[in-house]
């Protein structure tokens, strides 16, 4: 999947294999396009989380909405190496039909990701179903390697303790249609079965019609925090680098002894990766990362209208929480692009070493900024070395020694 | 202390109902406030001759009682409009009551709306009239403020968000506001990171070698503590828990950050005072009603409310005695 930009267009994404070592995990790839359509019918509330996600619109502000016309096209800047070019195609009735009959090409080539809507509300279930139908079709037939995400929307309008249960509903109808859209196309063009097939993702329980075709499906709502869910799993397997990132944020947690790291795109707040030690990951707050991109999220709206500066704007440079013997806490921005938010075991000595270290590990996450950085020079060693956790603990843990002598005596 | 919040039907009048029988006593002779919800959405005459019935027979026999007129649901209205209902209101109850001979009745007027925080506003300022020796408490925040170099600091009750006491600075808006998102914050990461229990093992690895201490003694404070620097002006804001209930939250002038030591020190003192405040407040369990009224149904006061039955101060929770309709 990663490399899908480069097999469908390799002009556009060169390798960033004449800065790096050859060895193919650690390769520190160069900016990244992905098209990423989103789809569904008229009112799903395509643009709402697009503006939420993206914009830092707030979800009241989403009623201002007008129905898209035709596809309006942006192009989302992700960390410093990722460019999403994110198709918002207007769900009314006539565009989705000129979408799949006169502009299908233009349309379905090319695509990395496809982001489909169901709106929970509709009335029409059979007729979204056999849109919806048409539009894997054709995404099958011009790009038989895109990533769908189905978003089951608007979840908040169902009684809560119902929601589980619709969604299973539905998830399990649409895995059933889309399994059928594939296999009706493999049979119409039968070259299309030789292709290899991709693994089979856990969350797909279909037994006898696997589709073959990777499909994630998600209950969301512009509501509450299930909307980051959705989003950073789309977000989080087209960030180059991904690989990189885990293992030093993982030596840097080690490092510092830290019991949670999040790291989030600075606009957008999703959590782009994330570790925690094994006490951390004792955690019984399985949606906290979501819940963490909703909390800053509200926060910087609230800074923003304090201060009267733009909502995009930065709005805070540091925080820090310390709750007696139970946890310490600090979000900082990190690199240009990200904060990074530290959950620690109590302790001053601890934390403030902890402090020093994440900023003295921000150089060794400058690649997250871009490609102006030269892959080779921005970590030290790259290549083979990166996965051992003492390269990039090198300074950080030699500071973090010295404030564990000093510690007890403080 | 403890505060009871009664929610009455708008649709009934209490003081004239042949099939509703309250005791009068037990409802008003305990009773601190009278909130009086209108819908200024709404055409509110009536609301407004039925609020003068009712002020008239509170004035006769429970003279004591504040009364705190809500105008509510202002957030579709103008600003200009907003200032004209109010003018309106104010002058046909004041009118109403001169008629009848009575100067000085204490009457409030809150312009409100659940769309911002100017219901937490005006809850706030009910309650705080309701506070025993509230000045005192003002003149401890005030100091830190000088101490400190604090542009404004406020007391937070966790719970509701409302303030129950602030410096003698006036009170705005939008410093309100931040602070009590604030303490929403400090409120999230606590329940995510701060409400489980870490095992064992953690403990020990904790205290063991190099650091060869309880972890009690590893930290400097033993309640909440909390900063943040605001991108722009540099402003940073403070939060301090006071007790399970308190919370105090400051916004500090440009540059202070440098100085959190000895802001920590002061910050120290005063919080010391105001549990010492509060213990000593505690023994009374004043029970103070804050009566809420709905004018005619639909007003919105069920769930305009901070929470029904504010909760302040070091006492123990309870469930506010509430009168559903
Ligand atoms: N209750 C609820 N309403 C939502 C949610 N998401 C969006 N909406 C509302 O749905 C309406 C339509 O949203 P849009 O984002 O404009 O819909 P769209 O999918 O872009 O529609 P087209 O552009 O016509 O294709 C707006 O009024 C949103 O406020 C949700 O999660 N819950
Ligand atoms: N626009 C607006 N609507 C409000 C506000 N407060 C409450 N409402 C709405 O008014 C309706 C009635 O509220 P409720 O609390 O049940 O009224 P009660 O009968 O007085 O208890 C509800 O639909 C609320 O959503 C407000 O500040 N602004
Ligand atoms: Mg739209």
């Amino acid at each position: 999947m990663s490399d899908l930009e480069t097999t469908s267009a390799p002009s556009a994404a060169p390798s960033a294999g004449e800065s790096g070592p050859p060895a193919a995990h650690t390769q520190l790839k160069k900016v990244k396009k992905q098209k990423v359509l989103l789809m569904g019918k008229s009112g799903s509330g395509k643009s709402s989380m697009r503006s939420i996600i993206f914009s830092n619109y707030l979800a009241r502000d989403t009623r201002r909405l007008g129905a898209t016309i035709d596809i309006d096209l942006s192009h989302v800047k992700f960390l410093g190496n990722l460019t999403l070019n994110l198709w918002d195609c207007g769900g009314q009735e006539a565009f989705m039909e000129n979408y799949l009959s006169q502009q299908r090409a233009h349309v379905f080539s090319n695509v990395g990701v496809l982001i489909y809507v169901f709106d929970i509300e509709s009335r029409d279930v059979e007729r979204d179903l056999a849109t919806y139908v048409n539009i894997i079709s054709a995404l099958v037939q011009y790009s038989r390697e895109a990533k769908v995400f189905v978003l089951i929307h608007k979840m908040d309008l169902v009684q809560p303790i119902t929601r589980e249960d619709v969604f299973d509903q539905r998830a399990a109808l649409v895995r059933r249609k889309t399994a059928e859209a594939v296999a009706i196309m493999h049979k119409a063009k039968p070259e299309l079965q030789q292709q290899q097939r991709l693994p089979t993702h856990p969350r797909m329980t279909s037994p006898t019609l696997e589709p073959d075709i990777d499909l994630q499906l998600f209950a969301t709502s512009i509501w509450d925090q299930s909307l980051y869910k959705a989003w950073a799993s789309i977000i989080h397997d087209l960030v180059p680098n991904l690989a990189v990132i885990e293992t030093q944020l993982a030596s840097l947690g080690v490092a510092i002894d830290a019991d949670e790291i999040l790291l989030f795109e600075r606009t957008s707040f999703l959590v782009v990766s994330k570790w925690a030690s094994r006490e951390g990951d004792r955690n019984p707050y399985g949606d906290r990362f979501e819940r963490m991109s909703n909390i800053l999220k509200s926060w910087k709206h609230t800074c923003s209208k304090y201060t009267g500066t733009p909502r995009n704007a930065e709005q805070f440079s540091d925080f820090e929480y310390k709750m007696g013997t139970t946890f310490s806490m600090f979000a900082t921005k990190f690199t240009t692009n990200t904060y990074i938010l530290v959950c620690m075991p109590p302790g001053e000595a601890r934390f403030n070493s902890a402090k020093l270290n994440v900023a003295a590990a921000r150089t060794w996450f400058k690649f997250l900024d871009g490609p102006a950085v030269p892959a080779a020079a921005s970590i030290p060693g790259a290549g083979g070395v990166m996965s051992s956790p003492h390269m990039i603990a090198g300074t950080p843990s030699t500071y973090a020694a010295d404030w564990r002598m000093a510690a007890p005596s403080d | 202390m403890e505060f009871q919040v009664w929610d009455f039907p708008g649709q009934i009048d209490i003081f004239d109902n042949p099939n509703f029988t309250f005791d009068m006593d037990a409802i008003f002779g305990e009773i601190g406030a009278l909130i009086w919800v209108i819908d200024a959405q709404d055409d509110y005459l009536e609301a407004v001759a039925r609020l003068n019935t009712t002020i008239l027979h509170l004035q006769r026999s429970y003279p004591h009682i504040n009364i705190e007129v809500f105008i509510h649901k202002v957030d579709g209205l103008s600003d200009d409009y907003r200032l004209d209902i109010q003018r309106d209101v104010t002058i046909r109850i004041q009118d109403e009551l001169s008629d009848q001979g009575i100067e000085n009745a204490p009457v409030n007027f809150h312009l409100t709306s659940i769309y911002n925080h100017s219901i937490f506003e005006a809850f706030s300022k009910v309650i705080q009239k309701l506070i025993p020796r509230l000045g005192q408490l003002e003149a401890m925040l005030t100091n830190l403020c000088r101490t400190c170099r604090f542009e404004k600091a406020y007391l937070f009750d966790v719970n509701t968000k409302i303030y129950i006491a602030t410096d003698s600075t006036p009170a705005d808006m939008a410093s309100y506001e931040i602070c009590s998102d604030y303490v929403d914050v400090i409120i999230d990461f606590t329940e995510v990171y701060g409400s489980w229990p870490r095992s064992q093992q953690w403990r020990d690895r904790l205290e063991a070698e190099p650091w060869c201490q309880p972890l009690e003694d590893q930290v400097a404070c033993e309640w909440a503590e909390s900063g943040m620097v605001l991108a722009d002006a540099r402003r940073p804001i403070m939060l301090r828990e006071v007790d399970r209930f308190l919370a105090l939250v400051a916004i500090m002038k440009e540059g202070s950050y440098d100085k959190m030591p000895q802001i920590n020190m002061n910050v120290d003192v005063v919080v010391k005072g105001l549990t010492e405040f509060f213990e000593i407040t505690k023994p009374k369990e004043a029970v103070v009603g804050a009566g809420v009224v709905g004018a005619g149904g639909g007003a919105g006061t069920s769930g305009a409310g901070p929470g029904n039955g504010a909760t302040t101060g070091a006492g123990r929770m309870v469930t506010p005695g509430v009168v559903q309709g």
